[in-house]
């Protein structure tokens, strides 16, 4: 149905053809005539009611909050990095090899998202780091102010903070969390067909981590294609081949962390000269 | 679902402006890339609305299409995904509208 008149237009929803006709989907909403050509969905009040213009974004209140999270972090020259994957691509793990590979050299803290348990925080605390878990319960995805309340509960003084957002390859793109960026990790399990379609998430990460490489020989997984859809996606995007487990890339994902931080910062992230001995 | 998380921030953005008034209208603005799906948008603004001084506004949602031009070849075109790639092969192009997510009006009882 047309979202607008309800005209039997399509509201979002595409019916795809695939012998090459794409019925409900081609209609275009001001392509019918419904007698007097093209019609407009002005506004029409009714006796005993007024319009109010509000001209507001809808998202308007999640975003004024995440700018609020993002002036809290830059005035400590901590980075916050918004890890979003689906289900089990592999983020807790690499947040495990990020914490122990960062050592007591940086400040590091997690923000772990899942509907439901702690398990992951409770992984991430045996790897080392002060870790908040936030259970999102039917919410399918993290908001500004549960970032919020996660800034004031750990209270990290500098360093980098890592958020793994709830398992999800649509919604957390948007919302905004007040992040300095995005990494999406994506599992040589789950087909390279995904940036075409997801192509939102994709359309907003920085750097996006291929992960599990080390199964490459074993499934069918065109690493030369998905760099390709990437690129029609986000032609700004990295790729970076990562396994989590056998810890390839990782090196190059934690340099990538050390940049990021020192140019966002412009204090490094990693050995720095330790303050009064 | 998104579209729950998206409905109560109508409603919390709308109220914040019209208090107890009962509001009969909404009029929105989704843009066709801003990666909503205004059935289900519409579905749960229903449920989320229930018992508020919004329960039973009409929802009138606005779908503007998306639209974007090429950097390289300055062409201007539609946009029907989040595909960016013109028809010159460039990939360099910048949406220009089609994200929109917003609230444009609403009715309110005098
Ligand atoms: N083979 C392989 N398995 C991995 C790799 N990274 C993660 N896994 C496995 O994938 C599963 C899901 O990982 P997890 O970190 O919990 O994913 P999350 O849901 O994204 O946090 C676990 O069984 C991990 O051991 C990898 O690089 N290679
Ligand atoms: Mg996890
Ligand atoms: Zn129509
Ligand atoms: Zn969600
Ligand atoms: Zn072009």
């Amino acid at each position: 149905m047309c979202a607008t008149c309800g005209c039997g237009a399509d509201g979002g929803t595409r019916v795809i053809d695939l012998r090459g006709e794409v019925p409900a989907a081609a209609h275009d909403h001001h392509d019918h005539d419904h007698g007097g050509g093209r019609h407009t969905h002005a506004p029409q009040p009714a006796a005993g009611t007024e319009t109010l213009v509000l001209e507001e974004r809808v998202l308007a209140r999640n975003d004024a909050l995440a700018e609020r999270n993002r002036g809290w972090l830059e005035a400590r020259g901590i980075i916050a990095v918004n890890l979003m994957s689906s289900p089990g691509s592999g983020k807790t793990t690499l947040l495990e090899r990020t914490v122990r590979q960062l050592g007591t050299d940086t400040e590091v803290c997690v923000v772990e998202g899942d509907q439901e348990t702690t398990f992951d925080a409770d992984r991430i605390k045996a790897a080392g780091a002060p870790v908040l878990q936030i259970n999102t319960g039917a919410g399918c995805h993290l908001d500004a102010s549960m970032i919020r309340t996660a800034l004031h509960t750990l209270a990290p003084a500098s360093g980098v903070i890592l958020i793994e957002n709830v398992g999800n390859l649509v919604c957390p793109a948007m919302f905004d969390l007040g992040e300095d960026c995005r990494v999406l990790i994506m599992s040589v399990t789950e087909g390279a067909d995904k940036p075409l379609k997801y192509p939102h998430i994709f359309a907003s990460a920085t750097l996006i981590l291929l992960n599990k490489i080390d199964l490459l020989p074993y499934v069918d997984f065109d690493v030369a294609r998905f760099e390709r859809d990437v690129t029609v996606v986000n032609p700004a995007a990295q790729v970076l081949p990562v396994s989590a487990i056998r810890g390839d890339g990782l090196d190059a994902w934690r340099d990538w962390l050390i940049q990021r931080s020192r140019s966002i910062s412009g204090r490094p992230v990693g050995p720095s000269p330790a303050v009064g001995g | 679902m998104h579209e729950l998380a998206i409905a109560e921030s109508v409603l919390e953005t709308i109220t914040a402006r019209t208090g107890d008034r009962q509001v009969t209208e909404v009029r929105l603005e989704v843009g066709k890339l801003a990666g909503v799906s205004t059935d289900s948008l519409r579905f749960c603004f229903e449920l989320a609305a229930a018992g508020t001084a919004l329960e039973g506004a009409g929802l009138n949602i606005d779908e503007p299409p998306g639209r974007a031009r090429c950097a390289s070849c300055t062409e201007e075109f539609l946009l029907h995904d989040r595909i960016l790639l013109c028809a010159c092969g460039s990939s360099a192009v910048e949406v220009l509208a089609g994200d929109e997510l917003r609230i444009i009006s609403v009715e309110v009882s005098r």
